[in-house]
């Protein structure tokens, strides 16, 4: 019986995928003098993302002149986690929505001057709520009705596409770790996201990442925020469970 | 007559045989043309993957193999194919197609319908290849 129990435990083992990865956070391939920006409150330059956020949080917003803060109360309190497990099914439209449209249709709902996806209040709140999280892991949660989602994310992931025809796990999964260019590559997690990029010269989310990385593959990116990019991200955030939330990062 | 057509065909440009694909122009090749072409880093440069230490730029990658020496394990009408389509070797291959549009999906739009190099620079690019016969002295 305990034989049987072996033997079955090794067929399981042989049928997982070969070089299941340890996730590893892109904080690990950067420069020293980059990861101590990103370590030091007053040095990172995303950081004023959250005391904008927590400006944005209290602020009345709509008609009712009603703020996040009224609702919800203190955002250290009531969001922590919150980053961690999205995104997440929304019980209102029935869609899969990341933290940006979420928070896109919380100020719709109260009747504020919509907010783009991308428009820096959106990112501020987005990183302020992100920040909550700071130093959690990870941990979406898939229910059955998630995984269709799930599986879209994941075939948007392996696609070859662009000019270039490269899928992402060509390089980020088979050369995490090795030079491109003058550049590491990392594995591509998006834990620590929305990020300054250095590059940029200003903050970004994890769809203008998205974006980023299929022009430069001479690829024809989706729209930030669009469904096919929350589906790549939910595959994404499943993939890097388990890593801790670093919320504002610094990349190069 | 159609054997004759088909004969003229299997010799003309481009042709695909076991050992390769033969030069894709009537022009030879030009190695000073295609080592500028392997400089310039907006062109997918063969370097923002492969290293070649002879040259003169710090940032070389290492995702393929390094070339220098190339020109001793491969022949033309291989590099030729590798740099037109190395799906042909291995279908699973990361090195993009340079000359082909084959497969190709959500090709940017200014993209659209082009491939990477023409086929004068491949031949340009497969010239200076082959002036890679040394092995570095490391």
């Amino acid at each position: 019986m305990r034989r049987r129990c072996l033997s079955a435990l090794l067929a399981i083992a042989f049928c997982l995928p070969v070089a299941a990865e340890e996730p590893r956070s892109g904080y690990s391939y950067m420069e020293p003098a980059t990861q101590a920006m990103q370590d030091d409150d007053f040095l990172n330059p995303g950081f004023f993302l959250v005391d904008e956020g927590l400006r944005l949080w209290r602020q009345p917003m709509g008609p009712t002149g009603q703020s996040c803060a009224d609702c919800h109360g203190p955002v250290d309190r009531e969001m922590k986690g919150v980053a961690a497990r999205y995104p997440v099914l929304d019980a209102g439209t029935g869609k899969l929505v990341n933290l940006e449209r979420k928070i896109q249709l919380e100020t719709a709902r109260m009747g504020a001057e919509p907010l783009a996806y991308e428009s820096p209040e959106t990112v501020a709140l987005t990183t302020l709520i992100s920040y909550q999280s700071r130093g959690m892991p990870m941990q979406p949660e898939i229910p059955p009705q998630l995984q269709p989602f799930l599986d879209r994310g994941r075939q948007i992931y392996e696609q070859r596409r662009g000019q270039l025809n490269l899928s992402c796990p060509q390089c980020h999964v088979d050369h995490a770790g090795d030079k491109l260019r003058g550049d590491v590559i990392s594995q591509g997690q998006v834990n620590a996201f929305p990020i300054y990029r250095l590059l940029w010269g200003e903050p970004g989310t994890r769809h203008r990442m998205f974006e980023w990385c299929m022009q430069s593959i001479r690829a024809r990116p989706f729209e930030r925020g669009s469904d096919e990019f929350i589906e790549l991200e939910l595959y994404l955030v499943q993939r890097g469970a388990g890593l801790m939330i670093e919320a504002p990062g610094v990349r190069r | 007559m159609p054997a004759l057509a088909l004969c003229f065909w299997l010799q003309g440009f481009g042709a695909a045989s076991a050992d390769g694909l033969a030069p894709l122009t009537g022009q030879p090749g030009d190695p000073a043309r295609g080592e500028a072409l392997l400089l310039d880093m907006r062109r997918v440069s063969c370097l923002i993957c492969h290293e070649i230490s002879t040259l003169d730029e710090r940032d070389q990658g290492q995702i393929g193999p390094a070339l220098d020496g190339v020109a001793s394990r491969l022949g033309n009408m291989e590099l030729r194919q590798r740099i037109v389509d190395a799906r042909v070797i291995n279908p699973d291959t990361i090195m993009p197609p340079y000359y082909s549009l084959t497969g190709l999906v959500d090709v940017a739009d200014r993209y659209r319908g082009q491939t990477i190099y023409d086929a004068q620079e491949v031949e340009d690019v497969v010239a200076y290849l082959l002036t890679l016969t040394e092995e570095p002295n490391r």
